[in-house]
Order: C-alpha cells, then sequence, then structure tokens
C-alpha cells in the first residue's frame, strides 16, 4: 500500500479546521440545548440513573446519619425564606395551632391532622447530609413522622402510585415564572424508613425558613425534593395532568424528577 | 501497535515505512473520549457555577470556610470577579467571577465561552453532564474490555520491569526535557513516560472523576456510605472531582504539545485511519 505524505499545507488546514469546528460546535451545542426534542433525548439520562439506582437500593439501605458533632454550624435557608401567602402568615403568628395537614386522593381513609395529632404519632429523628443540586451540602437533625405511618394511617388505594406534596409557598417572588411549590415522590421512597414529615430540626420547632410547620425529607435525593411549609398531601396514580406534568415545581422547570445525583 | 509492516523502497530516497498503529476498537473509543471528555468538562463549569466555592469534609455551604471560591462583587457599579485559592485572593476579572456576556460585564464564575450551556442553566447543564457521563462510562468499558482482550493495554500501555528502573526513567525524563523525537523502531512504541501517562489516566484519574462523581449523589451514597467516606466526605468528594478534572486537562494538554511535537498530521491521521508513518533514522 503506497501512501503519500506530508503536503506542506496540511497544518494550517489541520489548525483552521479545528478553530472552525470548535466555534461551530460550540453555536450548535447551545441550538441543541434549547431544542425541545434534544432535551427530551439527553434528558433519558435521568431514566438510566433512576433504574441503576433503584437496582443498588433494592434493599432500601438507610442514608448516612452523622455524629452530633458533624452537624453544619448553620445550616442555609435555600428556597423561600418566607412563604408571602397571609392564610400562611396568620398561621405562623398563632404557632400553627389551626394547621391542619390534609391527607386525600387515593385513599380510603381522608385525614386532617393539626401538629397536635402529629406529635402525637410515631417519630423518627435523623441526623442527615442535605445536599442541593447546585452543589453545597449542610448537615442537620430532623424530626417528625414517617410518611410510611401516615399512608399507613390514610390506607392507600390499590392504583395510587405517587405521593404529591402542595406548599404554602409561591416562588413567583424569586423566579421569573410564578408558581406554588410542590414536589412528589413513588411509594419506593415514601415508604422508606427515613423519609420523614419533619416538624423539628436541631431539637428546636421547625424555623420558617427551613419550611414551618411541616417539610418533607426523603434523604436519598437532593434539595428540591424536600418540599417546605407542606399544607397537604394527594396520593394519585399519575402527575401528568397535575400543573406543569413533570411533578414537582422544579422538574416542571427542567429539572430532573428523579433527583439521585 | 501490531508489526505490520509495510515498506515501499524508492531507489535514491531512504525507505518510507508505514505501521498499522491503532486498532479500530481503539480509534472510535478515543474519539468519542475526546467528544465525552471535552463536553464533560464544559457542562462540570455549568454546574460549577451554580456554586463555585469548594470545601473540606463532610458539609460546605456559604457561611463555611471555602478551601477554593470564585467571587463576584460589584465596584462603582461595574462587576469584578475576585477568585480565592485558600488565603490568598486574586482579582480574575475578565474570566473568573466576571467575564463578558452580550458585550455586558456580568457576575459568572467560569466564562461562557467554557460552559455548556453558554448561558446560565444549571438544569440542561446536568442533562448534558449525566448523559455524558453515561456515555463516557460505557466507552471506558468497551475500551477496557477490548484493551485486555487483544493485548493493547499489556502489550502497548504497560511498562516493562526494565523501563521503571530509576536510570531508563531519568533517561526518558531527559529525553522529554529535550524534545527528543522519536525515530525509526523507538517510534514505533510509547515511552516509557507515555506509557506511565496514560496508565495513570486510565487506571486512576478517570476512575477517580468518577468515584468522586457518585460520592455526590445522595442515592448512590446511601447504597454506598463508605464511598464518600473514603474522600473525607462529599464536599471534599467534590472537591477531588474540581482537580482530577484540571489534571484531566493538563494530560491533554500535554497530549496535544506532543501530537504537535511529533507531528500532528501524522499522529491524528493514525488515530483515524490506524496507519502511521515511522520518522526514518537520522542518516549520519
Amino acid at each position: 500500500m503506497r501512501r503519500r505524505l506530508l503536503i506542506p499545507s496540511r497544518r494550517s488546514i489541520l489548525a483552521a479546521g479545528a478553530v472552525t469546528l470548535g466555534g461551530s460546535l460550540l453555536a450548535g451545542c447551545d441550538r441543541l440545548s434549547r431544542a425541545p426534542e434534544f432535551r427530551d433525548f439527553i434528558g433519558h439520562e435521568q431514566d438510566v440513573t433512576k433504574a441503576v439506582q433503584r437496582s443498588i437500593l433494592a434493599a432500601q439501605p438507610l442514608a448516612h446519619e452523622f455524629r452530633p458533632d458533624q452537624m453544619s454550624p448553620i445550616f442555609k435557608v435555600n428556597g423561600a425564606r418566607q412563604p408571602i401567602d397571609p392564610n400562611y402568615q396568620r398561621m405562623l403568628a398563632s404557632g400553627f395551632a389551626d394547621y391542619q395537614l390534609v391527607v386525600d386522593g387515593m385513599v380510603a381513609q381522608p385525614l386532617r391532622l393539626s401538629l397536635r395529632d402529629l406529635w402525637d404519632m410515631p417519630s423518627r429523628a435523623q441526623i442527615t447530609r442535605h445536599d442541593c443540586v447546585e452543589g453545597w451540602s449542610a448537615i442537620g437533625k430532623w424530626t417528625g413522622v414517617p410518611l410510611k405511618e401516615i399512608l399507613l394511617r390514610a390506607q392507600l388505594n390499590a392504583g395510587a402510585r405517587f405521593i404529591m406534596f402542595y406548599c404554602a409557598d409561591d416562588l413567583s417572588t424569586i423566579g421569573d415564572d410564578p408558581g406554588l411549590y410542590y414536589e412528589s415522590i413513588d411509594l419506593f421512597d415514601a415508604f422508606h424508613p427515613q423519609t420523614i414529615l419533619a416538624y423539628s430540626m436541631n431539637d428546636r420547632p421547625l424555623e420558617q425558613g427551613h419550611g414551618a410547620p411541616l417539610r418533607l425529607r426523603v434523604e436519598r435525593q437532593l434539595g428540591y425534593k424536600q418540599a417546605k411549609f407542606i399544607m397537604r398531601i394527594e396520593a394519585v396514580s399519575s402527575f401528568a395532568n397535575i400543573r406543569g406534568g413533570k411533578g414537582g415545581y422544579w422538574p416542571d422547570r427542567g429539572y430532573e424528577w428523579y433527583a439521585g445525583i | 501497535m501490531t508489526d505490520q509492516v509495510m515498506t515501499t523502497a524508492a531507489p535514491s530516497k531512504p525507505k518510507r515505512e508505514v505501521i498499522y498503529r491503532h486498532k479500530l476498537a481503539t480509534r472510535i473509543t478515543h474519539w468519542i473520549n475526546v467528544f465525552c471528555i471535552s463536553l464533560l468538562l464544559m457542562s462540570g463549569f455549568t454546574i460549577l457555577n451554580a456554586h463555585p466555592r469548594l470545601y473540606w469534609g463532610q458539609y460546605g455551604a456559604n457561611a463555611d470556610q471555602p478551601l477554593f471560591a470564585i467571587n463576584s462583587y460589584q465596584r462603582d457599579g461595574q462587576w469584578i470577579g475576585v477568585t480565592q485559592i485558600g488565603p490568598l485572593a486574586f482579582e480574575t476579572t475578565g474570566v473568573l467571577g466576571a467575564s463578558e456576556m452580550d458585550g455586558h460585564m456580568v457576575p459568572r464564575g467560569i466564562p461562557a465561552w467554557l460552559t455548556l450551556p453558554s448561558y446560565r442553566d444549571l438544569a440542561t447543564g446536568r442533562r448534558w453532564h449525566f448523559f455524558l457521563a453515561w456515555l463516557f462510562v460505557t466507552n471506558g468499558l468497551v475500551y477496557l474490555v477490548f484493551g485486555f482482550a487483544n493485548g493493547h493495554i499489556k502489550r502497548d500501555i504497560a511498562p516493562t520491569k526494565g523501563e521503571l528502573e530509576p536510570k531508563h526513567l531519568w533517561s526518558d525524563i531527559v529525553a522529554h526535557a529535550k524534545l527528543h523525537i522519536p525515530r525509526g523502531e523507538e517510534s514505533k512504541r510509547y515511552n516509557t513516560l507515555q506509557k506511565v501517562a496514560y496508565i495513570g489516566v486510565i487506571f486512576l484519574i478517570l476512575p477517580m472523576m468518577i468515584l468522586t462523581g457518585l460520592s455526590m449523589s445522595p442515592g448512590f451514597d446511601s447504597a454506598a456510605p463508605w464511598l464518600p467516606q473514603l474522600f473525607g466526605g462529599r464536599q471534599s468528594a467534590r472537591t477531588i472531582h474540581f482537580i482530577t478534572a484540571n489534571l484531566i486537562v493538563l494530560f491533554v494538554a500535554v497530549h496535544l504539545f506532543e501530537v504537535f511535537l511529533v507531528g500532528a498530521w501524522n499522529e491524528i491521521r493514525s488515530m483515524i485511519t490506524g496507519y502511521y508513518e515511522v520518522k526514518p533514522e537520522k542518516t549520519k
């Protein structure tokens, strides 16, 4: 096989080619990033991640629990600090004396639970790490009712697959897109022992900035799943027709519904 | 690098020798790797931009002392960037902390031309990053299966005992420092430092990248709580992820320098077609 080699202009062709290719690749990547079909396509990473993580989490291991001396000195407040809803502010002012958590949807026994009802239920305390999608972490102690206890009391119907959490905070004051916060998890996470509705943080009643009176802790997922200011829980078979259809405030805005990574 | 030697002898010129250097599996996985690592780096910068501060230990957020931080401040209405490494701080306006976007100076950790997407969008950066991460891991496994099965790793990349002797290593270091260009028989094999660099990247740096990446996953951590502990905690793992990413950039810079030093056309062509022209020995 005879090969002709080293025509003088090759090096310059190579360099010019690389620059042109690089520039158009970058512009192309931005165009792709905005194309809904392409976003959906690369979004399948979530399906792979979820399938793999669910298989290695099949035995339902616990998220790591830390010692008290490993806790963050200051636990960052993130998301809504202060819901603007006047009804929420009125309840906050009265120490949530008339707060009632609504549990409904695909359940045999809808519930309305006051804070006192929740305090009287079995509780769990855990010192866990909170990982924000932005990259930071904070370690804090959470005490609350295992979600499982509430779901057992409400008795899920056979077709129920997801638990929705509806919150009092309206992020329209922060984001460009108005909307009340909400989140959802499936039964795999809902019945996990560390999935709790926390009413206490670091041995004190939950503060407003951290989601008073009640917030979700679902320890094997990122921070945006940890819904704050929970007003209502609903058992559903699908969230396709709820608000943006993606199962949560941030999922409706492009983030993964399964936030295990 | 099989020694399938093809020679063409011309009566007056020195012999021109072309060897089949890179197998198809090596070439395909190499270019998929180029694609994945470039875009993983850029989408990684998008993710870093969401919180451009790195810590050591289990936790770390705004109130905690960072090891490394890219800060943005306003001075007289103009954004300036200040990069902090340990106790040292440098003004890095224009590149880190504040850079131009659409003609305006904006507060931004890593500049737009280095991030994917170029605009601020963490959700899309994450989609790219994890999509590419799966592609990269799959590609790496394919490379390893072929590399071990066809003997590429053992034959071409693993250094021999003799190569690792201090005397030989030293002579190889000297040769590199003098920008010695291998010719003839010598150029048909990878040199020792090259082998060490490839081994280090393939079996240390890239696996570290994957393990520190997985350490940041709360889901994976529940299945393997020992993993983040191995690195001293999730925030340490995040910092190491950033350091190893920079080591890969360093490797690629040296790799490209060597490619251009030895002869870019011949080197790049050999990674596309597989065929490599051996430089003839110098005639005295």
